[in-house]
């Protein structure tokens, strides 16, 4: 079974002309990228006004995502690391403007121009020292920091990502806040591992302006979107983390695990199950010495 | 890459003080049409920055643009025409940016700048 890309090697070295080209012809992986960049503009809410707006595609690689936004009519500037992939987005008449950059270097856009971001499938490069010289931590930093400032005000930047596991996610989201994003993260499909996808929904600007996060995809019809038939068994999830200001626990929670109420009941669960279990009598959780 | 993306992207080399407006060094040029959006135009007047503008539709050739602007002049519709011509539909394919302070080049190719900076040029804090 294929490990991770981003355990094989660094993301201009795995996506060389070969990889570039077997992943721009999958049409699975054509599928995906396009119902994760459709999704990642939805969760971008943008004003429903049929203008034009500027964005960022961040790690556009061979322009999949960026179709998205051209269907939609947004003028966008793709950031990628490999050369290669932005061959193929060439060949692919991509209509957006690419650059050749490493995002972890900053994104080197002036202040407050971009009216969105998104990003599909990239971000979690950036979590793997792929050179001695890189510390994770740092580019994360400049790569935050950076995306910070060239968003306009009010605007957001979805970020889906494939954290490897509990610890990234949480380098990836810390980095986040302390670059001065708020938002939250919302979870398609939180139970399948197949179909489950991250996105981080990040505001410039403070919490309060910023809406509530918005549902997460699963059954129950409570999909943001009315077109897509993705039908489930899952019920939606979304978690919000927002500011760094955590709310401390006022009292300990107190579980009932003592009581006569709670023993009758597991004595009535056993029963249920099929164990033998004493019969009920005066004695039954009855209050003992306290030496006992 | 279209003046668009020139008028956005700044020189991210450390310790520079500015590193906007990239000069332009040209070898290729191109036109391609797109379709006029006045929305997209009047929404993007607030954000572009007009000198640099000026300054890089000359390097590429087109010297039509007017080199003082007011709000006033997006009624025009052939102020429009011009400023959208200069914004969209020209590309630089082949050349370089040139950061305004240390002089490095990048590399234009295909209409794709190489932004990459070397190891002794990024900001590690």
């Amino acid at each position: 079974m294929a490990s991770r890309p981003e355990l094989q090697a660094p993301p201009e070295i795995f996506y060389n002309d070969d990889e570039a080209r077997k992943y721009t012809s999958s049409s699975r992986i054509i599928d995906i990228q396009a119902k994760l960049s459709e999704r990642a503009l939805e969760l971008l809410a943008l004003p429903d006004d049929d203008v034009p707006r500027l964005l960022l595609d961040i790690g556009c690689g061979s322009g999949l995502s960026g179709e998205t936004l051209t269907e939609h009519g947004h003028h966008w500037i793709g950031l990628d690391i490999s050369g290669s992939m932005l061959n193929v987005a060439l060949e692919r008449e991509a209509e957006g403007d690419l650059i050749l950059g490493d995002m972890g270097q900053g994104l080197g856009v002036r202040p407050g121009v971009i009216d969105g971001a998104i990003s599909i499938s990239a971000v979690q490069w950036l979590c793997n020292a792929d050179r001695s010289s890189h510390e994770p931590r740092l580019r994360l930093k400049a790569f935050f920091g950076s995306l910070y400032r060239c968003l306009a005000r009010g605007a957001r930047a979805v970020l889906q990502v494939y954290p490897e596991n509990l610890a990234q996610r949480e380098l990836i989201l810390g980095s986040a806040m302390r670059a001065g994003f708020s938002g939250g993260v919302v979870v398609d499909f939180p139970h399948s591992t197949k179909t489950r996808k991250e996105f981080l929904v990040l505001t410039c600007g403070p919490a309060s302006l910023s809406s509530a996060t918005q549902q997460a995809k699963g059954e129950d019809g409570e999909s943001c979107s009315d077109d897509e038939d993705i039908s489930g068994d899952e019920e939606n999830q979304s978690v919000l983390v927002s500011d760094r200001h955590r709310p401390r626990k006022k009292h300990k929670l107190n579980k009932k695990v003592k009581g006569k109420e709670w023993v009758m009941e597991k004595k009535e669960k056993m029963r249920r199950k099929g164990n033998t279990v004493p019969a009920d009598s005066k004695y039954t959780a009855r209050k003992r010495k306290t030496r006992f | 890459m279209r003046l668009l993306t020139h008028n956005m992207l700044s020189s991210n080399i450390k310790g520079l003080t500015s590193g906007f407006p990239l000069g332009i060094e040209v070898e290729k040029t191109e036109e391609k049409e797109v379709e006029m959006n006045a929305d997209f135009l009047r929404n993007m007047f607030a954000k572009v920055e007009w000198k640099a503008l000026v300054e890089a539709a000359k390097t590429l050739g087109y010297t039509e643009l007017p080199d003082n602007v007011e709000p006033s002049m997006l009624d025009s519709d052939e102020f429009l025409r011009r400023f959208h011509h200069a914004l969209l539909e020209l590309h630089l394919e082949e050349g370089a940016l040139v950061c305004p302070e240390t002089g490095r080049k990048f590399p234009v190719n295909k209409g794709i700048p190489n932004m990459l900076l070397h190891e002794d040029e990024i900001l590690l804090q």
